[in-house]
């Protein structure tokens, strides 16, 4: 238990508006999929009056439930299967959570046009301090009334405000069953307000539960209890939730900062077609890209560029940077990528483009504070070198040129070696153990391991001592002893000793990707072993032990 | 470069002649004192230093190990290379594969090579000498192979960058101006049979051929069936004149290998196995 905040005196709770829009998830899903066009009835209608039953679904259960689809029953929590047993009419979308967050930004941009500082308490649920707009607008209640107002204006109708002393107890107020949509807890009011609430409202799940079990149901009954013996049974924790149900929430609203905007953007009128003329148009605002992003004091680790062309095609691509991009770096990233975005017409390195670009656009992905990226005095001079070395040949060759390797998970040798080009990140493994290399893999091959494996196998050939091609039938039955094989198309070499077949059946349930092989190790008279792979009546040579 | 060092050696004698004028004064153990600092780190820059190499294969190469900017040249092995870049990689040096699409990436870790600080760059194209180049400036141990023929002023250009550098290349293939050129010949396979077993260990005679001096060859396991190099003969870890690895040299898992017990090699492994007991 955490011992940090031990029986500080709270300040003061401060008077806090909170304004709750019930259902947002359900809000946000009906919007979006107005704005789609999906839900045939509702266009030209207001999206939140339509009548549909709609429930979204976060891992296998309901996460929330429109008005009517709980009118029939439906609940949070409840299995998919269940849910449509008691609502058969019940549209079912997946939860996402970032579509709340976005469909909430119109709403608290309309908010903060209103009253100035807004906290997000959770999608549907804003925090602002009460003190400048009550002063402002003459009055909580007039406040609040303009707070409705501006969200009726927006189309969001049902929405709740509460004020009362301290975020918790405001939420709560919004929250409170009644038919006026501003319930205004006096100040000082808050414990007698909370005091008839279930204790579940504390949030945590656990006390909750024990304290039912102790015979405490009410947040009432619980702020009897003497602020020390809540320390001694339950800790920081329980001293933190017992003021809340005292109504002394002292937590402040801290306003959202609006996050600067980092990007930065070129458009080509007449377009350019050439990916000189390109890179050169942007590396003056590649170097003011950085520039910002040096004065709001940030290094940037990954940026997303987009391409716009011409004919309407629009590429896009994240870049990552083992440390901090420079704008040389960021002009490297948009001519690899446009080299690499199949806009090129002929060759690969070749400089003109298919159809003219028309607009670059960059944008920061991950940020970081430039004091982590700041270099030392010494030590971190050896890899920065090599870094540069190979950021340099890179740019000769273009991004995937330069590769690093890690051994893979797989049975054939090419799906053993994963190659990541230098700079983007690995594959990383979920686990330490889930290492997909030291999972057991049946049928890989046995060790040694080939040193030379070549990147696309090569046709063989291997006969019989009577010059007839050796094959396999369905039993895996050999048709005859190997004697001599070819690997090359035009030497025939004798056999000195083999070893197989070893058959490998992949993915048997998917007809696209299946793959049934044989794979056998020959070593010819001269003591160079192969490993040949006989797949659907063909040898290839798949690796080489040299 | 070797102007360069005549030059230091000038440097150096002017510096002695000095020290001599100043002889007798309180400060001559000072002067002494930092000469020999002097000469010491004039043996590190200026003498070719070896790179740690893998004990099988550096006792065939000319100055006991792989040489800090020189050349080698490699034929028809990719172990052999692995061989070669297993040591440094092990003692932490970065390593350049350029224009070897199809090296072995697990056989490298098998062999003791560091993944983490290998790079690779399969198809360099019609760069590969600015790409060798380039990489030879910020890896340790380059490796690359040569699409055609490079021109003789390119090849020197390139010798001196690496000398400058310090880096070692190691060319598959021909190369002009090579140190020592490494060579495999009589592979022999064991662990396989006619359609039965598998390929498990193989032994190869090693032959190292440098500009001065006779070849030498050894024959060496490549890998052993434990994917280790060594010496036939030899142990994983030969340390000569210590009683205690004498002792424990029987390895189990030798003695219990199938395959080799009927071959020549493992007979001879065997009186040596014995000697060292004894």
């Amino acid at each position: 238990m955490r011992r940090t905040s031990s029986l500080a005196p709270p300040s003061a709770p401060m008077r806090t508006i909170v304004l709750w829009c019930p259902d947002w998830p359900i809000t946000a899903a009906l919007r979006a999929l107005d704005a789609l066009g999906t839900l045939g009835d509702s266009t030209g209608r207001d999206p939140a009056a339509v009548d549909t039953p709609l429930a979204l679904i976060d891992a296998g259960r309901v996460f929330a439930c429109s008005a009517s689809a709980r009118s029939e029953g439906v609940r949070r929590g409840h299995r998919v299967r269940e849910a449509q047993a008691r609502c058969p009419g019940l549209q079912v979308l997946d939860y996402d959570q970032a579509l709340d967050i976005r469909a909430f930004e119109p709403v608290l941009d309309a908010i903060e046009e209103t009253m100035p500082g807004a906290q997000v308490v959770r999608p549907g649920t804003c925090a602002v301090r009460a003190r400048g707009p009550a002063r402002y607008y003459g009055g909580e209640e007039e406040a609040a009334l303009w707070l409705l107002d501006a969200l009726d204006a927006l189309g969001i109708h049902g929405s709740r405000v509460g004020i009362a002393d301290g975020p918790f107890t405001a939420e709560h107020a919004a929250r409170s069953p009644q038919r006026q949509r501003i319930r205004i807890v006096p100040e000082g009011g808050s414990s007698e307000f909370l005091a008839g609430m279930p204790v579940g409202l504390l949030g945590e799940h656990a006390l909750a539960t024990l304290l039912r079990r102790l015979g405490i149901r009410t947040l009432g009954e619980f702020a009897q209890l003497h602020p020390q013996d809540i320390e001694a049974r339950f800790g920081d924790e329980g001293v933190r939730v017992h003021a809340l149900a005292l109504g002394l929430d002292s937590r402040p609203v801290v306003p959202r900062v609006v996050p600067e905007e980092l990007d930065s953007v070129v458009g080509f009128e007449p377009p350019l077609d050439r990916i000189d003329q390109v890179t050169f148009g942007f590396r003056a605002s590649a170097d003011r890209f950085i520039e910002q992003l040096v004065r709001a004091r940030l290094v940037c680790t990954s940026i997303r560029i987009e391409v716009d062309s011409e004919s309407g095609e629009l590429s896009e691509r994240t870049w990552l940077h083992p440390r901090s991009f420079t704008a040389a770096d960021v002009v490297d990233r948009v001519r690899w990528q446009l080299q690499g975005s199949g806009s090129i017409a002929g060759n690969p390195f070749g400089s003109g483009l298919s159809s003219g670009i028309t607009r670059v656009r960059v944008v920061p992905e991950s940020v970081d504070a430039i004091g982590n990226h700041e270099q030392g005095l010494w030590g971190t001079g050896h890899d920065e070198r090599i870094h540069h070395g190979l950021s340099r040949v890179q740019s000769m060759l273009g991004h995937g040129a330069v590769v690093t390797a890690a051994v893979g998970g797989g049975r054939t040798l090419l799906d053993r070696q994963s190659l990541v080009a230098w700079g983007d990140r690995a594959e990383t493994a979920r686990t330490e153990r889930a290492r997909p290399d030291m999972l057991p893999w049946p049928g890989q091959l046995p060790t040694p391991s080939p040193g030379t494996v070549f990147e696309a196998p090569r046709p063989a050939m291997v006969i019989d001592a009577a010059g007839v091609a050796i094959d396999l039938d369905l039993r895996g039955v050999l048709s005859g002893t190997p004697a001599r094989f070819s690997t090359d198309g035009r030497t025939l070499r004798p056999i000195g000793a083999w070893a197989g077949p070893w058959t490998v059946d992949e993915r048997w349930w998917d007809a696209d990707t299946s793959r049934r092989a044989s794979r056998f190790q020959v070593v010819d008279d001269a003591g160079a072993a192969w490993l040949l792979v006989l797949d659907s009546h063909l040898w290839w040579a798949e690796a080489r032990y040299d | 470069m070797a102007i360069d060092i005549f030059e230091g050696m000038f440097e150096y004698e002017g510096m002695t002649s000095a020290a001599a004028v100043l002889d007798g004064s309180p400060t001559r153990a000072t002067v002494d004192e930092l000469q020999a600092r002097i000469r010491s780190m004039q043996a590190t820059t200026l003498d070719t230093r070896t790179i740690p190499t893998h004990p099988a294969i550096a006792r065939l190469l000319p100055g006991g190990g792989l040489k800090e900017g020189a050349t080698y040249s490699v034929e028809n092995s990719a172990v052999l290379l692995m061989a070669l870049l297993a040591g440094p990689s092990a003692a932490g040096s970065w390593c350049g594969v350029i224009g070897v699409p199809e090296f072995g990436v697990e056989a490298a870790e098998h062999f003791g090579i560091d993944l983490g600080r290998l790079v690779l760059v399969p198809h360099p194209g019609e760069q590969w000498l600015d790409v060798t180049a380039a990489i030879a400036d910020v890896l340790g141990v380059v490796v690359t192979r040569p699409p055609k023929r490079a021109s003789d002023s390119s090849v020197a250009r390139l010798s001196a960058r690496l000398r400058q550098r310090g880096a070692t290349l190691i060319v598959l293939g021909p190369w002009p101006q090579s140190e020592a050129m490494l060579s495999l010949s009589d592979s022999h396979w064991s662990g396989i049979g006619q359609g039965s077993g598998h390929l498990s260990a193989r032994q190869a005679t090693v032959t190292v051929t440098s500009r001065m001096g006779r070849p030498r060859s050894a024959r060496l396991w490549l890998p052993d069936p434990h994917e280790q190099f060594r010496e036939v003969g030899r142990f994983a870890q030969p340390e000569a004149g210590s009683p205690h690895e004498a002792s424990s040299l029987p390895e189990p898992a030798n003695l219990h290998e199938p395959a080799y017990l009927h071959e020549p090699a493992y007979l001879h492994e065997a009186a040596y196995l014995h000697e060292a007991a004894g």
